[in-house]
């Protein structure tokens, strides 16, 4: 059983927001909302300074609170993947999802409903990557199953330094940033 | 021209700016003061208060049932997918504390309502022959210590949920206390004790209404002692998220609506009546109220606010 994963080369990524785009192109996101979207942090003290960018989303975490939280079931832990989705005909817009998730990774629809990234699962169900990887003109976003130990995603996460979003919010997050 | 929205900084994109609005708190008050009806009209129950004596052991069912509903209202209007609200009563979610008060909800109507009908005088039910009889049995002494208990039992699961509920969305660390809970319950304990000691017209019962409250009133000041020290011993996260109410945007709304107009100030005049140094007034149980309506207020807005510091 597949467990999917994303990785994302911060060396490589230059902040273009393509992803972002090619998402809401993609998953026709509503105006004025992300699903995902791209952070910066700086470090150091000038003029030592760092900039790391990160194109963020969903997390489709291990341990995702947003699930344990739903009243009715309507997040859920796909079998396909352990993909975290919404069932928009089970979510009665209660809110209480995004207020679990550390990485405020959710909102709500203006139909009523929670959404978030999908990892596009419909897209890689048909053997594709997800829109944001499919369209990154760097190429530093992988997407794959994290069980596999021969996959690309496993490779690089065995052999970069990397780091993950707020890994002390114990949600096991299984977005990957290289370093 | 559209401009799209690449990054965070956008109400609308960022939910820790807003989740809930003013249904929120307002139902979690209401919760919290039918919770305290349920315990003490129980309790009074259990003491052999029997219904025809004037007791407001069989007015606070009554009470609860409007503000229940009034309560349900708000929070139906908070759900953004309201004609799928009967998706929560297909499932019944362990792990959600939502799922649970949606089913406590439900529960709590039939245990008001059967107290509610043990208050109905004798004549007025006349024309309904089986239901003055039901009505009958269920004033039996045993029958009315039954139904305190199950009364003050449901009370108390309505009351701690509510708490419950915040505190299990770990992703706000100002929630991330278990001391919520207990202190959702007893503050809804002493606002149902101020509404109660205000409206009884026996005075021993008003009396010993009035002393209840004193009780709670100290017990929620010594919570809200232990919900600051706990998240300020806490690491940096807790410590980070309570400096909004030590220092921080929301300070001033706490300590002066909620602790002192809403707990000390009453606590005082309470403590004047009680000891027969001042005469009864309206004021100390009004404001008891509008502290309990605060303290829900406050801690949901502050909560949502509080956020997982990076990284």
């Amino acid at each position: 059983m597949a467990r999917f994963g994303m990785v994302i080369d911060t060396r490589k990524c230059v902040g273009c927001m393509d992803c972002v785009i090619a998402c809401k192109t993609e998953n026709d996101v509503p105006d004025g909302h992300c699903r995902d979207w791209i952070g910066q942090r700086l470090q150091g003290t000038m003029p030592d300074l760092r900039l790391t960018i990160t194109s963020e989303r969903c997390n489709h975490c291990d341990r995702p609170p947003c699930v344990t939280c739903c009243p009715t079931g309507a997040s859920h832990v796909h079998d396909f993947g352990k993909v975290v989705l919404v069932d928009h005909d089970k979510c009665i817009g209660c809110k209480a999802c995004l207020a679990a998730c550390p990485y405020d990774a959710r909102f709500v629809h203006p139909d009523g409903y929670a959404d978030k990234c999908t990892f596009c699962i419909h897209r890689v169900e048909k053997g594709l990557a997800p829109a944001c990887v499919s369209v990154c003109p760097t190429h530093s976003m992988y997407f794959g199953d994290l069980d596999d130990p021969d996959s690309e995603v496993s490779r690089l996460i065995a052999s970069r330094r990397h780091f993950v979003l707020k890994p002390d919010a114990g949600t096991q997050p299984r977005i990957f940033y290289l370093e | 021209m559209l401009e799209l929205v690449t990054t965070r900084h956008n109400p609308l994109v960022d939910p820790s700016l807003h989740i809930w609005g003013w249904e929120i708190p307002v139902y979690l008050f209401l919760g919290g003061w039918v919770a305290g009806c349920m315990v003490l009209s129980g309790w009074l129950m259990r003491r052999g208060r029997a219904p025809g004596q004037g007791s407001v052991a069989y007015v606070l069912p009554w009470v609860g049932i409007v503000l229940l509903s009034l309560g349900m209202g708000a929070l139906f209007l908070d759900l953004e997918h309201k004609l799928y609200v009967w998706r929560m009563y297909l499932t019944l979610r362990p792990t959600s504390p939502m799922s649970w008060g949606g089913w406590i909800l439900i529960l709590v109507y039939p245990v008001m309502a059967l107290a509610a009908l043990a208050a109905i005088p004798r004549d007025l039910l006349s024309g309904w022959p089986s239901l003055a009889a039901f009505a009958e049995r269920l004033r039996a002494g045993r029958s009315l210590r039954l139904l305190g208990t199950v009364s003050i039992a449901s009370g108390i699961a309505l009351g701690i949920y509510t708490g419950i509920l915040l505190s299990s969305l770990g992703a706000r660390p100002l929630w991330a206390s278990a001391v919520l809970g207990p202190l959702f319950l007893v503050s809804g304990l002493s606002t149902g004790a101020a509404f109660a000691h205000m409206i009884a017209r026996d005075p021993e019962e008003e009396s010993s209404l009035l002393r209840a409250d004193i009780l709670f009133l100290v017990t929620e000041l010594a919570l809200i002692a232990l919900f600051l020290i706990g998240h300020l011993t806490s690491g940096a996260q807790h410590a980070h998220a309570v400096a909004l109410l030590l220092g921080g945007p929301y300070t001033a709304v706490f300590w002066v609506f909620v602790v002192g107009l809403g707990i000390v100030v009453p606590l005082v005049i309470q403590s004047l009546m009680a000891s027969h140094r001042i005469g009864h007034t309206v004021i100390a149980p009004l404001l008891v109220m509008a502290g309990g309506l605060a303290l829900r207020i406050v801690i949901v807005a502050a909560g949502q606010y509080s956020h997982w510091i990076v990284p």
